[in-house]
């Protein structure tokens, strides 16, 4: 059994989806999709356990061997990958059954775990495959059931946004795989570390660079890099609150270690950052990322909309360490990975809980509700302060970083943007706060109460999280920290 | 003439671009679609054509062999096209409903905000 | 008798329990209010015992936990933390008694988390006072800010959001945009952020590169109110008056010179400030803010805001001593970090005071009102004479040192600058005691026409605050010590 480790946490939930669609009763169904994603969750602490007590674990699928076969691939990195998604995926579970009963037809709901399982798996899948095409199908896996998820969001205009994430969406995997195709041509292989060390000998011609290109630009699409972002805002608002908070938490994050895997990993810092002026170009569009995200946040009116911008700030903040080609700057990356899928998931889950009291999102609708539900919008805050990037929470520790990274580098003028930016989190959280705390409420919302326990209790689990990581850092950082100075010391 | 013995790769560049206009050009989601296919398709027609070896012959395992075509591209792209086939589904699907919800399956005609009635 | 180290801890955790404790017994008042004081003298208490352990000598260490590399999130025992202690654990519990009385006499809402927040305030102080770093005080300071927010913007009306809004911004603003910058700044030049004898900076960062650190720190330590990072502070004065009273005479502003004093003791070590001439701009940008203050505050009209003003006039004081630099002028520093405490709180509790018995906030309004009041007004002005300089108060004692310190810097801007501000000082304040005392009362209007003293337990306080003025200037050896030993000098 822990031979298999590696591959465990995909099969199980596609095995666990399958027979979910079997399943007639919602209940059983939750039941069910419950019990797999905390079975995955212990599988991915086990593994980190074990990767960080005996370095890389290497998992031949099928017992092919590694250029022929599918190889599965684990270090310190993807084993962190790991344990936030499941990690997210298993908390949004706890909140999912109140949650998804109110927003999804009774009839629809063991499909819509069906669907939740297979996104996990692909997730999963992208996370551990060692091999760029069976990265290709898991994404787009991954990103069929995602499509599906956001489509069952309580209003129309959901339906919408599905779209139109599906059409860039496939663009993105479409491009994906046509760089996956050039680089295969060069060299005649799929296996990652394999491709590593094969393009280590190839001179740098036209056909590299161009699945270099067709892969940078497809995977940013699928991270929403600015200003390839524009499906990220209208499917985080609509999809039905579960979603949105595990969407943010996680996909995003699983693209953005997919680019990490493949700048770092199979081309070489070294090729990517001194032979191709990627580093300028990230450091350019993360930058306007950040403010851009930032500003557009900052005159939101509706929450999930306003976080759904803040989200895509964020991402500016991960792309930007890894701009800078640093130990720091990439342990600053793969730290907010880990940090900014606490905060976002506890701020979506906290608006989930305001949405499933009183049915709305919108600004007005909040006013003086601070009092009415303290442990809401004291998860929100928390969570907020994190985002903001204050101590004693886990964003200080991602900001520290990544103010270090800058400073290290002498780009001191990029870490007064970075420090700045912070200050924009600090307006939009700022004015939430303000209106729950200290508006006179309406008068209708005089009976509100606060939202039940089986909502409360997993949000507040995500956002007694960021207080935890803001203190004890070893997990968040300290892997993080391993696994920079890993993809900077070569491949393999 | 070189580049004209690169011509399926021309082939692919003009299927990808015509895909992508049709996706970008139209508002009518049936045809964005369609569209999407084509672009998905000029990325399949890449991996075929380069698993062709000069002289090859088919790559079954006979007497004498030397030369043959890769295998491998072409097992790839048939899980690229159900993978393919798979978003088309969805894509379909999803219009379905947005026609039953919106009346239109036009792009300019679906209202950017509106409160749900 | 308690070990040191597990003091350090409980001066930071008996406030932080009694926060959660206070909101979990908001539904009973009494039962609240009483845990209120009790987690006030208990605070005290721990105060006491530290500065015990402290003369006999305890230094101890206690690490919590290590966020990042280097860093740790640690409490250390050092004199002028200890004064620190001191003086807000003694205020606080004068303020919890205070609190209670207000709250109740002005039938304030939500008490119960307005207590809860002034306790976590408490903690974040605690938590300055005895960082062993300057990571884990910017830390806690930042704890400190969001833990007053709610505190400011606590009367939820549009004048509350937007002192509120003032307050945060401003002090986030400067605490992250520059605060934070001059950390990790420091950080990467020393390789430690460690609160050092002599400093870390000593040949690491000179000429224009120090006096830009300078200027990160001077300005991203919003809380010490130099100009221009004041703002907030007149903004924080819609709130309550308990909070005007402990956290903007004591706990948040006296946090904020307090960093820059150890930052500039322990970080950038005073005589390796004293060696470079590209950081002697400092004192003249505090000295501008003492008198620019000081001037805004004569034109006040109301009491909280010409109270406020001063303040910020006050704070630079403190600044400007401590970057005169020579050990008399940092023991000066010191001193009128406990000095400015006692007779400013006392200041606000009057203005409360006045505020609960006559609802009066404005200085035009307060002719004759001695004679209603005269216990009140009497403290009243025996802390004003404190703040000006005159004995037998302590900020004789204060300023003294100050003076002695700017003669022997032989700054003599500085000089002429303290002598200045006192006569400002004079007639900011002498007006008021003068009016109250011998002008006749003004056309009675609105409600309470015929208002006595306010509640005792309003009263009492501020009685005994103005009395520490008095006790401190005869018997000044506990804070003498302390500011002694922190500026390197044996007794």
């Amino acid at each position: 059994m822990t031979a298999h480790l590696p591959i465990l946490p995909v099969i199980l939930p596609l095995i666990a989806a399958a027979l979910c669609l079997l399943l007639p009763w919602a209940r059983a169904a939750w039941l069910l999709a419950g019990a797999t994603t905390w079975a995955v969750f212990a599988l991915a602490a086990a593994l980190i356990h074990r990767v960080l007590d005996q370095g890389s674990l290497v998992y031949a699928l099928g017992g092919w061997p590694a250029p022929w076969g599918i190889e599965y691939r684990v270090d310190a990195l993807n084993a962190l990958v790991l344990l936030v998604v499941t990690g997210i995926g298993a908390v949004v579970m706890l909140y999912a059954r109140r949650s998804v009963e109110r927003e999804v037809p009774r009839s629809r709901i063991p499909l819509f775990y069906v669907a939740y399982l297979l996104a996990l798996a692909g997730l999963l899948g992208i996370t551990l495959t060692g091999d760029a095409f069976n990265l290709f199908v898991f994404l787009e896996i991954s990103s069929l059931a995602s499509y599906i998820l956001i489509a069952q969001g309580p209003d129309r205009r959901s339906l919408t946004a599905a779209f139109r994430y599906l059409v860039m969406g496939t663009i993105g995997a479409t491009f994906i795989l046509m760089g996956v195709g050039f680089l295969y041509m060069v060299t005649g292989t799929l296996n990652l570390y394999d491709l590593a060390a094969r393009l280590d000998g190839v001179e740098a011609n036209r056909t590299v660079r161009a699945g270099f290109a067709f892969l940078t630009v497809g995977l940013s699409l699928k991270l929403a890099l600015f200003p390839l972002h524009l499906w990220l805002p209208n499917a985080y608002a609509f999809a039905p609150n579960v979603v949105s908070a595990f969407l943010a938490a996680t996909a995003t994050k699983v693209a953005l270690y997919a680019l990490v895997r493949f700048l770092f990993t199979v081309f070489g810092a070294q090729d990517v950052f001194q032979n191709v002026p990627l580093g300028t170009v990230f450091l350019a569009l993360a930058l306007a990322a950040v403010f851009s995200g930032s500003f557009v946040a900052i005159f939101q009116d509706e929450l999930k909309r306003m976080l759904a911008y803040s989200s895509v700030a964020q991402i500016g903040y991960m792309v930007l360490g890894l701009s800078f080609a640093s130990v720091t700057g990439l342990t600053a990356t793969v730290v907010h990975l880990f940090n900014h899928a606490l905060m976002k998931g506890a701020l979506f889950l906290a608006v989930g809980c305001l949405a499933y009291r009183i049915g709305a999102t919108r600004m007005e609708a909040i006013a003086g509700l601070g009092h009415r539900m303290p442990w809401t919008f004291g998860a929100f805050a928390v969570a907020g302060v994190s985002l903001i990037g204050l101590p004693p929470t886990a964003g200080f520790i991602s900001k520290w970083y990544l103010v270090s990274g800058a400073l290290e580098l002498g780009w001191w003028p990029v870490a007064v943007l970075i420090l700045l930016a912070s200050l924009l989190a600090l307006v939009y959280i700022g004015r939430v706060l303000e209106a729950a705390y200290f508006r006179k409420p309406s008068v209708a919302e005089e009976l509100q109460a606060e939202a039940p326990v089986a909502l409360l209790a997993p949000t507040w689990l995500l956002a007694g999280a960021n207080l935890y990581f803001g203190l004890d850092t070893r997990l968040s950082a300290g892997v993080a920290g391993e696994a920079a100075r890993a993809l900077l010391g070569g491949p393999g | 003439m070189a580049w004209l013995g690169l011509y399926n790769y021309w082939l692919v560049i003009f299927l990808m671009m015509a895909g992508f206009y049709v996706v970008i050009a139209h508002g009518n989601m049936v045809k964005k679609l369609i569209g999407l296919n084509v672009f998905q398709t000029s990325v399949f027609i890449f991996y075929i054509t380069i698993a062709k070896a000069d002289g090859g012959a088919p790559p079954i395992l006979t007497e004498g062999l030397t030369r043959y075509a890769n295998p491998l591209p072409h097992v790839l792209i048939l899980t690229a096209i159900v993978v393919g086939i798979a978003t088309t589904a969805v894509g379909l699907a999803l219009v379905v409903r947005i026609w039953e919800r919106f009346g239109t399956v036009e792009d300019e005609q679906i209202p950017d905000s509106d409160d749900p009635e | 008798m308690i070990e040191p180290v597990a003091l350090l801890a409980l001066a930071v955790a008996v406030p932080l329990l009694a926060s959660g404790i206070i909101l979990g017994t908001d539904r009973w008042p009494r039962v609240r209010d009483t845990l209120v004081v009790s987690g006030a003298v208990a605070l005290l208490g721990v105060a006491w015992a530290l500065f015990l352990a402290f003369r006999d000598g305890a230094r101890p260490r206690l690490e919590l936990t290590e966020p990042l590399p280097g860093l740790a999130l640690a409490l250390e025992l050092e004199a002028l933390g200890v004064l620190l202690t001191l003086v807000a654990g003694t205020l606080y519990a004068v303020t919890a008694v205070y609190a209670v009385g207000y709250m109740r006499a002005n039938g304030e809402p939500r008490q119960g988390p307005f207590h809860a927040w002034f306790a976590l305030a408490l903690a974040a102080t605690m938590g300055i006072a005895l960082s062993a770093n300057l990571f884990a005080l910017f830390l806690f300071y930042e704890v400190l800010t969001l833990a007053t927010w709610p505190l400011v913007a606590h009367h939820g009306d549009e004048k509350a959001r937007k002192g509120g809004r003032t307050y945060l911004t401003v002090l986030l603003t400067s605490s992250v945009g520059l605060f934070l910058f001059a950390l990790i700044w420091t950080w990467q030049a020393a390789g430690t952020l460690a609160f050092t004898p002599g400093g870390i900076l000593a040949g690491q960062v000179e000429g224009l590169s120090l006096a830009l650190l300078l200027a990160l720190y001077l300005f991203g330590v919003g809380k010490a109110a130099v100009m221009p990072v004041h703002r907030w502070l007149p903004a924080a004065m819609v709130a309550p008056t308990p909070v005007s009273a402990l956290l903007h005479a004591v706990a948040v502003v006296k946090a904020g010179v307090f960093t820059l004093l150890k930052i500039v003791v322990y970080i950038f070590g005073a005589e390796w400030l004293l060696s470079q001439p590209s950081a002697s701009w400092g004192v003249y940008v505090a000295a501008f803010t003492v008198v620019a203050a000081s001037v805004v505050a004569l034109r006040q009209d109301d009491l909280k805001r010409r109270l406020a003003y001063s303040t910020v006039s006050q704070l630079g004081y403190v600044v400007m001593a401590a970057l005169v630099l020579v050990p008399i002028s940092l023991v000066g520093a010191a001193l009128h970090i406990a000095a400015h405490a006692v007779g400013k709180i006392t200041l606000f509790f009057a203005a409360g005071a006045i505020h609960t018995a006559a609802h009066k906030t404005r200085v035009s309004e307060l002719g004759g009102i001695g004679w209603r009041m005269p216990w009140t007004l009497g403290a009243f002005a025996v802390a004003s004479l404190s703040l000006v300089g005159v004995p037998p108060t302590v900020g004789f004692l204060s300023k003294w040192y100050m003076l002695l310190g700017a003669w022997e810097a032989a700054l003599w801007t500085v000089l002429a600058v303290l002598t200045v501000s006192t006569l400002l000082n004079t007639a900011y304040f002498l007006p008021i005691v003068h009016a109250a005392f011998f002008r006749k009362e003004g056309p009675v209007h609105g409600e309470a026409p015929h208002h006595g003293e306010a509640p005792a337990m309003v009263v009492a306080p501020l009685v005994l605050t103005a009395a520490l003025t008095v006790v401190l200037f005869l018997f000044p050896g506990l804070p003498l010590t302390l500011a002694r030993a922190m500026a390197g000098m044996t007794s």
